[in-house]
C-alpha cells in the first residue's frame, strides 16, 4: 500500500512498513547510518541515523514508516546530535587513519568527512585493547571496534549456524571476540565478506593488507552519501 | 563431556534458553565456570563457546575464574557510605587478609563491590552466595569471617535459629521488612485469596480488563503505563501461546518495596499475576527474580507450590478451563534487566541487552510470543482492585494518578522502611512523615529519576505528571556533599550500561569523567555546558531508558543546586582549559617514548 510521510516539509510516497532510512534514500534524502547493512534488519547500536518522528527521536534503520508520519532530519540540532555520536565513536576507540588497512574504505572515516567532523569535541580516552592474532586468516584489531554488531548478527558458520564473532562483558568493558575454531572453518569467501562487512578496520583478512592503492579505494571514488543514495546493496 | 554438566544440561531439557539456570547450576556446584564447563555446555547446546561467554560474562554475579569458596559482594551505595560503607571495607579487607578485587592467599574469601542490593534501610550490606548479612558493623564482620574461617557454614551464622528456608521466619532472619506507613491497598491480612479468585474467575476477561481500566491504575515500575490498556492489548494480540511476566528485578538503587512485598504478601502478587493470565489468555508465566534476592526465592516456591495444592496454579484452575502455572527465573546481577525488553532476553538465556522497539512485548515479547510485564507492585495492586472494585481504587489518589503506591524510604531520616502513600501528597508531608533529618535534597525515583530540593520542590506532589516516582526516596540532609553522590549514581550507569548503543556506552563514562573534575576543582564553564549538551545527546538518543536517564544526576543537580557547581567552578589561565593536566600530559609522552623504544629493542 502507498502512503505519505513527510520528511523536512517535504511529502513523499512510500511503501507501508518499509524502513525509514530507505524510504529517505529512494526520495533522495540523505539519512547517515553507520551499523545498517541495507537489507537487513536494522541492528540500532550507531544511533547516527537517529532523526525526529513525530517529535520523538528514533533510529531511521528501525523505525518503518507509517501514514501521515511527520519526520525531521535536517534540523540543526538534530544534525548535530548524529556528529556528536559520531565523535564519540572516534574518542572512545583508537582511530590512527594514516596508518589504517581500512582507510578509503571505511564506512566510519568516510562518516567523518561527510559530516564535516573535524575532530572530537570529547576526550579521547587512547583505550588499551589487545590485538587478536589467533586465528589462521583474521585478525582482530580492536582499537577499531565500534560494537556495531554486523559481524555478530550477520556472520555464522555455515554449517551449524553458530555465532563467530561475539562480544565479551558489558558497558565500556565490552570487548569483540572470534571464535579460532569456527574462524579457522571460514571459506576464504567468507572471511572476505565479513571483513567487508565490518565497517572499520577491525576484521581485516590477513595477507592482503593494502590491496587496492590509496587514492582508488571505495570512498574516495564515491562518498558514503552518494553511494547510499545508489539505492544498491551493498 | 563432563558427567555433571550432562546432569545440568538434562536437567533444563539441553534447552539453551535455559542458559543463565545452568550457569548458575555450574557455579553453585564448582565455585565458578571454568572454561571446560564452558565447552562442554556449548558442545551439549551446538553454540559456540564464545556465545556462551557472551552471556556468562555479561551477568555481574557470574564469575569465570576461581573466585574465592566465599565470594563478597559489599554494597556500594551512597546510603551506605552515609552510614559507614567505608570502615566496612577495612574491615573486610583486614579480617580477610586481600584487597577489593581479589581473592585471598588461600583462596576462602573474595572481596567485591556491587551495586544497591536493595536494603537501603538496612545498609551496610553484603552478599555472600545466597544470603546477606545487614547493619554491618566492623564488629560484626570480623565475628562473620573469623566464624566461616573457623569452618561454621554460612547458613549457621545467617540463620543460628535453623529456620526453614521456605518460611518467612528465614527471611526475617536475614533482613527486615520495615513496613512503617500502612494504607488500604497493601499488605492486608486474612485475605482470602480461592474466594477472590473464584470471584475472578466468574468474570469475563473483558469484564477484568474493564475493572482494571475503570481503576485507572498505571503501571509502579517507572514508566506508568495504563495496566487495563496494556491488557486490552495482550487479550487482542495474536500468538500460540502468551506469557505473563512480574518484574521482581528490582535494580534501582534505593528501592526495596518489591523485596517487602514479595516477602510480606507473596500470594497478593501471585494472583495478580493468575488474574493477568486469565484477562490476557496466558497459560505460563515468569517470576524474574533479581540474583540479589536469592535467599527469598525458597520461600516464593513454597508459596507458589501452596496455590498449586490449593489448586489456584496448574491445570484446571478451580476446576475451571484454564490453565496456568508460574516459574521463577533468576536473575544474575544486572540492572538493565528491569528494562522490560532486556529482562525479555535474559529469559531466553541470552545477555540483557534491550531490544528495538516497536514491536513492544505485548505484540512481540517472550519466544516471540505476546507477553504481558508489569511491576510486582502493580500486580499485588490488580488483586486488591478486583476484590474491592475500580471505583473503590479510584477514589484514593488524584485524577489521573489513582490509588496508592509504596514508598522505599532511606537515608537521613528516623525511619527508613516502607511507606503507603496516597498519590497527590507533597514532598514535604511525606518528609515530615518519614522524620526527615534537616533535609536538603532528596532523590526521587533513585539516579534514574531526579534531585529535588527540598527548598524549593517541597510543595511538588507524588503523581505521574509531577514526582513520578518509581519507588525509591532517598534523602539527604544538610552537609552531605551532594556533587560525591551525583559522580556515584554517574558511576553506577557506567558500570550498568549494557553497551549496545554509543551514547550511553560511551557518553556516559564522559559524563562520569566531567564530575570528577568539578570536583577536583579542574571544570570551567565550558565544561558545564558540555554536561548539558552532552546530556542531552544520552537523553535523546539512547536505545533504551537507561541510556535516556543515565545523565540526569547531574542535569538534575546542575539544574536544582547550581551554586554547588558555581563553587567548584574556575577560571581557565591563559589559553589551556583547567581541566588540561600539563603534568599528566608529558608524561605520557614520556610514558610512550620509553615504550616505544623498548618494543624496538625487542
Ligand atoms: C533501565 C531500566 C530498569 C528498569 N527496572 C525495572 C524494575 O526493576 N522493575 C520494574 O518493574 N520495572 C523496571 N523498569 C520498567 C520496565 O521496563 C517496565 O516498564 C515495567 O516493568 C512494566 O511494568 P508496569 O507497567 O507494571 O510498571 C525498568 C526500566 C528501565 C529502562
Ligand atoms: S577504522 Fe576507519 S576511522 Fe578507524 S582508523 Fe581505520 S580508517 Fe580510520
Ligand atoms: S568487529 Fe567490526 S563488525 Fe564486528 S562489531 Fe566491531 S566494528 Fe562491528
Ligand atoms: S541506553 Fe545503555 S543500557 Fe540501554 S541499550 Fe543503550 S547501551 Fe544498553
Amino acid at each position: 500500500m502507498s502512503i505519505d510521510i513527510s520528511i523536512d516539509g517535504q511529502v513523499y510516497k512510500a511503501r507501508d512498513g518499509a524502513t525509514l532510512v530507505d524510504v529517505a534514500a529512494e526520495n533522495g534524502v540523505y539519512i547517515p547510518s553507520l551499523c545498517y547493512v541495507r537489507g537487513k534488519p536494522g541492528l540500532g547500536t550507531c544511533r547516527t541515523c537517529s532523526v525526529r518522528v513525530n517529535g520523538k527521536v528514533m533510529t531511521a534503520c528501525t523505525v518503518p514508516v507509517a501514514d501521515g508520519m511527520d519526520v525531521e532530519v535536517s534540523e540543526p540540532g538534530m544534525a548535530e546530535m548524529r556528529k556528536m555520536l559520531v565523535e564519540l565513536l572516534f574518542s572512545e576507540g583508537n582511530h590512527n587513519c594514516p596508518s589504517c588497512e581500512k582507510s578509503g574504505r571505511c564506512e566510519l572515516q568516510s562518516l567523518g568527512y561527510e559530516l564535516g567532523m573535524m575532530v572530537s569535541r570529547f576526550p579521547y580516552r587512547f583505550p588499551v585493547r589487545t590485538r587478536e592474532h589467533a586465528a589462521k586468516q583474521i585478525w582482530l584489531e580492536r582499537d577499531r571496534c565500534i560494537f556495531c554488531q554486523r559481524c555478530v548478527k550477520f556472520v555464522r558458520n555455515l554449517e551449524t549456524g553458530q555465532k563467530i564473532f561475539s562480544i565479551d562483558h558489558r558497558g565500556s568493558r565490552a570487548s569483540i571476540e572470534i571464535d579460532v575454531s569456527l574462524a579457522d572453518k571460514m571459506p576464504p569467501e567468507q572471511v572476505r565478506e565479513a571483513a567487508h562487512l565490518c565497517p572499520v578496520g577491525c576484521i581485516v583478512e590477513k595477507g592482503v593488507g593494502y590491496n587496492k592503492p590509496i587514492g582508488q579505494r571505495r570512498f574516495e571514488i564515491k562518498s558514503i552519501r552518494e553511494r547510499a543514495l545508489e539505492r544498491k546493496c551493498r | 563431556m563432563c558427567a555433571d554438566i550432562e546432569t545440568i544440561l538434562d536437567r533444563y531439557h539441553w534447552d539453551r534458553t535455559r542458559l543463565l539456570d545452568m550457569l548458575w547450576a555450574v557455579q553453585r556446584q564448582q565455585g565458578f565456570v571454568s572454561d571446560g564447563s564452558v565447552a562442554a555446555l556449548s558442545k551439549g547446546l551446538n553454540m559456540s563457546r564464545h556465545d556462551i561467554r557472551e552471556t556468562l560474562t555479561f551477568y555481574h554475579f557470574f564469575l569465570d575464574k576461581p573466585s574465592g569458596r566465599y565470594p563478597i559482594y559489599l554494597a556500594d551505595t551512597v546510603i551506605a557510605r552515609m552510614q559507614g560503607y567505608e570502615a566496612i571495607r577495612e574491615a573486610l579487607e583486614q579480617a580477610c587478609g586481600c584487597r577489593f578485587g581479589s581473592v585471598d592467599e588461600t583462596g576462602t574469601f573474595g572481596l567485591y563491590e556491587t551495586n544497591c542490593i536493595g536494603l537501603s534501610d538496612q545498609e551496610p550490606a553484603m552478599m555472600v552466595d545466597n544470603v546477606v548479612f545487614t547493619e554491618l558493623t566492623p564488629e560484626k564482620v570480623r565475628g562473620i569471617i573469623s566464624a566461616l574461617k573457623q569452618g561454621q557454614c554460612l547458613e549457621e551464622i545467617v540463620n543460628p535459629g535453623g529456620n526453614d528456608r521456605r518460611t518467612t521466619a528465614y527471611v526475617d532472619a536475614l533482613v527486615k521488612s520495615n513496613i512503617r506507613g500502612r494504607g488500604d491497598v497493601f499488605f492486608r491480612a486474612g485475605r482470602d485469596y480461592p474466594a477472590l479468585l473464584e470471584k475472578v474467575l466468574d468474570l469475563l476477561p473483558d469484564e477484568v480488563i474493564g475493572e482494571v481500566t475503570l481503576s485507572g491504575i498505571r503501571g509502579r515500575g517507572g514508566a506508568g503505563f495504563p495496566t487495563g490498556t496494556k491488557w486490552r492489548l495482550g487479550r487482542d494480540a495474536e500468538g500460540e501461546e502468551k506469557y505473563v511476566i512480574c518484574n521482581a528485578d528490582e535494580g534501582e538503587p534505593g528501592a526495596f518495596k518489591d523485596r517487602v512485598l514479595l516477602t510480606r504478601s507473596p500470594a497478593d502478587v501471585l494472583l495478580g499475576m493468575i488474574i493477568a493470565a486469565w484477562a490476557i489468555g496466558s497459560r505460563n508465566g515468569i517470576l524474574y527474580l533479581r540474583a540479589e534476592y536469592g535467599y527469598i526465592k525458597a520461600y516464593l516456591e513454597q508459596q507458589i507450590q501452596a496455590f498449586r495444592d490449593a489448586g489456584l496454579l496448574g491445570k484446571q484452575i478451580l476446576g475451571r478451563e484454564f490453565d496456568f502455572d508460574i516459574r521463577i527465573q533468576m536473575g544474575a546481577g544486572a540492572y538493565v534487566c528491569g528494562e522490560e525488553t532486556a529482562l525479555i532476553e535474559s529469559c531466553e538465556g541470552k545477555r540483557g541487552t534491550p531490544r528495538i522497539k516497536p514491536p513492544y512485548p505485548i505484540q512481540h515479547g517472550y519466544l516471540g510470543m505476546p507477553t504481558c510485564i508489569n511491576n510486582v507492585e502493580t500486580l499485588a495492586a490488580v488483586s486488591r482492585i478486583l476484590e474491592e472494585g475500580g471505583e473503590w481504587f479510584r477514589s484514593m489518589g488524584t485524577g489521573e494518578s489513582t490509588g496508592t503506591r509504596l514508598l522505599s524510604v532511606s537515608g537521613d531520616c528516623e525511619h527508613p522502611g516502607i511507606y503507603e502513600i496516597e498519590w497527590g501528597i507533597s514532598l514535604h508531608d511525606v518528609l515530615e512523615m518519614v522524620g526527615a533529618k534537616e533535609p536538603m535534597a532528596v532523590q526521587v525515583s533513585g539516579p534514574s529519576g531526579e534531585c529535588a530540593s527540598v527548598a524549593q520542590d517541597g510543595q511538588r506532589t507524588f503523581c505521574y505528571s509531577d514526582l513520578s516516582c518509581n519507588g525509591s526516596l532517598m534523602i539527604f540532609g544538610k552537609g552531605r556533599d551532594l556533587l560525591d553522590i551525583t559522580g556515584h549514581f554517574m558511576r553506577f550507569f557506567v558500570t550498568e550500561s549494557c553497551g549496545i548503543c554509543v551514547p550511553c556506552r560511551a557518553g556516559g563514562v564522559d559524563l562520569h569523567q566531567k564530575i570528577g573534575l568539578i570536583i577536583a576543582g579542574r571544570a570551567s564553564s565550558e565544561d558545564l555546558d558540555d554536561i548539558r549538551s552532552w546530556g542531552a545527546l544520552m537523553r535523546e538518543t539512547s536505545r533504551c531508558g537507561l541510556g535516556a536517564t543515565a545523565a540526569e544526576p547531574l542535569l538534575t543537580t546542575l539544574e536544582k543546586f547550581p551554586e554547588l557547581y558555581q563553587e567548584k567552578v574556575v577560571q581557565p589561565e591563559g589559553v589551556l582549559l583547567p581541566s588540561f593536566d600539563r603534568e599528566a600530559a608529558l608524561q605520557g609522552h614520556e610514558q610512550a617514548y620509553r615504550m616505544l623504544v623498548q618494543e624496538e629493542k625487542q
